[in-house]
């Protein structure tokens, strides 16, 4: 497996060309996709074009960018111009954007070859991307298991070799836990870091968008070309990119781990096996490791799932039948709303919306929705306590390796567990990556968790990359 | 407090949402697990404590009060289920009996 920066050093010397590569991907593509359904869309001709313009621009001289030629996979809640975008639900299906994601532009202006759409939880709303209104996607590791989710179809479009580089959305770890059961590397940034302007929104005081790759490498320079102030997000962080492929080698000498026992209670053996070693790894490196208790992140999983349905509820408001998507014909408007959102809705998606009302509901509100927000505070109170001692925190990235498919769908509260580790750092706006460190007993990709305080990334990517190469 | 079909059947209309009588019954009982999970947020004295509603604290930004364009109406209309005479056509709000 090539990766996305020794693709793109060979477009931009020549010894390849952004056609080439792209047709390597869609080739791969359609090789594996049939059987893992990890892409709702591919883009052939716009992937082609967008190829041709890469070469044509080598061939004046001119420079291609710093990912030229690497095709990429777009999770589908990206608004992409001209290319429907679905977020995986019947609402929105045949919907076509007149606007494209600023991530999307970025990457694209960087130089990176969008292949097509990826699959996922309908609205980003799920752990094992069941929750598609077109059928699941299957793990590339074994096709009886899940890929995780929400933002399965990335993950597993990059752990099968289809692209060098996906983008998912994280709100309580839909980056983390997939790139965890793929064997890739994923990373949830500093809340505010990239702009979310297109990107379909889930629960927005939450929603990061961050790249899924085969390398730390990969990740970094990914994240280098998405991230950075966007004046169409008023959510987005005011200052320049961060500089993480420069402090990729930067290694972890003196820094100051917390193993966090709340990111590991409830995992597995073998995952905790997986974690233990992972530290070990880190002090072989010159890091100083220390036990750590933060008992509020206990509290993270009631919390997110008072809080992200709330926001949810409020987000999804929008699907009513009249502009775009879906509509449902009924005597009055009312009505047609009622029918388009009932016919337009999974399962889950609409258990989220009930709930997120709910909290929010006279009479409720103090009891739930006000409650979590209190509880919120408390982690990130916890986290600013473990920063005086530590600079970097670690643990699991989820409880297990990936489970076979079906083995929760029946159980929302089980499958919700599948979120513990991701959660607390999706709350407190903190900057988290996993990387993929041994395998289970079953032969499955584990991966564990590095978190850092908000705009931490080039330490995060510095003891990243060291678990990588001890791994 | 604990969850009943009823309550679901009240957020339902809320949310705009029809269930049949084996979606109250199941998501009344799906619903109800998560809000008792949510009971541990009960252990803690929270009055002193403020809420959060963002992880950091952002101020409203505001944008230079100058004409720039927008999206195209009729591209954005050509997404529309109906439209006419350049408007988004949705069905009776209000008039005639039902």
């Amino acid at each position: 497996m090539t990766t996305a920066v020794e693709l793109a050093a060979a477009v931009r010397d020549g010894t390849t060309t952004a056609r080439a590569t792209t047709e390597a991907a869609l080739a791969a593509v359609a090789a594996n996709d049939r059987e893992l359904h990890a892409f709702l869309h591919v883009d052939r001709d716009g992937a082609l074009a967008a190829a041709d313009r890469v070469d044509a621009l080598t061939s004046q001289g001119r420079d291609p960018g710093p990912l030229a030629g690497v095709p990429v996979a777009l999770k589908d809640n990206l608004c992409t111009q001209g290319v429907p975008t679905t977020a995986a639900s019947r609402i929105l299906e045949g919907w076509v954007p007149p606007y494209s994601a600023t991530v999307v532009d970025r990457l694209v202006a960087a130089g990176a070859i969008p292949i097509g759409k990826t699959n996922l939880d309908e609205f980003a709303m799920g752990s094992s991307t069941e929750n598609s209104a077109f059928g699941p996607t299957r793990n590339p590791h074994d096709h009886g298991r899940v890929p995780g989710g929400s933002s399965g179809g990335s993950a597993a479009a990059v752990a099968a070799g289809m692209v060098a580089i996906g983008l998912g959305s994280d709100t309580g770890g839909s980056i983390r836990q997939p790139a965890a059961l793929c064997g890739v590397v994923g990373v949830k940034p500093t809340y505010g870091m990239v702009s979310r302007y297109g990107l379909i929104a889930f629960a927005s005081s939450l929603d990061q968008i961050g790249p899924l790759a085969t390398t730390v490498a990969d990740a970094a320079a990914c994240l280098e070309a998405i991230a950075g102030h966007d004046p169409m997000d008023a959510t987005s962080l005011d200052e320049p990119a961060p500089r993480v492929v420069a402090a990729l080698d930067r290694g972890v000498d003196g820094a100051r781990v917390g193993l966090v026992a709340e990111l590991l209670d409830g995992a597995a053996p073998d995952v905790v096996v997986a974690v233990e070693r992972a530290a070990e790894a880190l002090e072989a490196a010159g890091a100083h490791v220390a036990e750590l208790t933060l008992p509020e992140l206990r509290l993270g999983l009631s919390a997110y799932y008072l809080i992200a349905p709330a926001e949810a509820s409020s987000n999804l408001a929008r699907y009513d039948g009249v502009r775009y998507g879906l509509r449902v014909d009924a005597a009055d408007v009312q009505a047609m709303n009622v029918a388009t959102r009932t016919r337009g809705f999974g399962d889950e998606v609409k258990r989220r919306v009930m709930l997120g009302t709910y909290a929010l509901s006279a009479g409720y509100y103090d009891a739930y929705y006000g409650r979590a927000q209190r509880v919120r505070t408390l982690m990130c109170r916890a986290f600013a306590t473990a920063w005086e001692r530590c600079d970097l925190l670690l643990g699991a990235t989820a409880p297990t390796t990936a489970f076979e498919l079906g083995a929760k769908t029946a159980d929302p509260m089980a499958m919700y567990l599948s979120d513990v580790f991701t959660i607390p750092s999706n709350l407190s706006g903190e900057a988290a990556i996993t990387v993929p460190f041994g395998r289970g007993d079953d032969g499955l990709p584990i991966g564990v968790q590095l978190l850092g305080r908000a705009r931490a990334e080039p330490r995060v990517f510095a003891a990243a990359r060291v678990l990588e190469a001890a791994a | 407090m604990s969850l009943g079909r009823e309550d679901v059947a009240h957020v339902a209309a809320l949310a705009r949402l029809a269930l049949t009588d084996e979606e109250l019954d199941r998501y009344t009982g799906q619903l109800g697990a998560v809000l008792e999970h949510a009971q541990d947020l009960s252990q803690f004295d929270l009055d002193s404590t403020p809420p959060t509603a963002h992880p950091f604290a952002v101020a409203a930004t505001v944008r230079e009060d100058v004409e720039v364009p927008c999206l195209d109406r009729d591209e954005v209309l050509a997404q529309a289920p109906e439209v006419e005479d350049g408007r988004f056509r949705v069905p009776r709000v209000v008039g005639e009996a039902l």
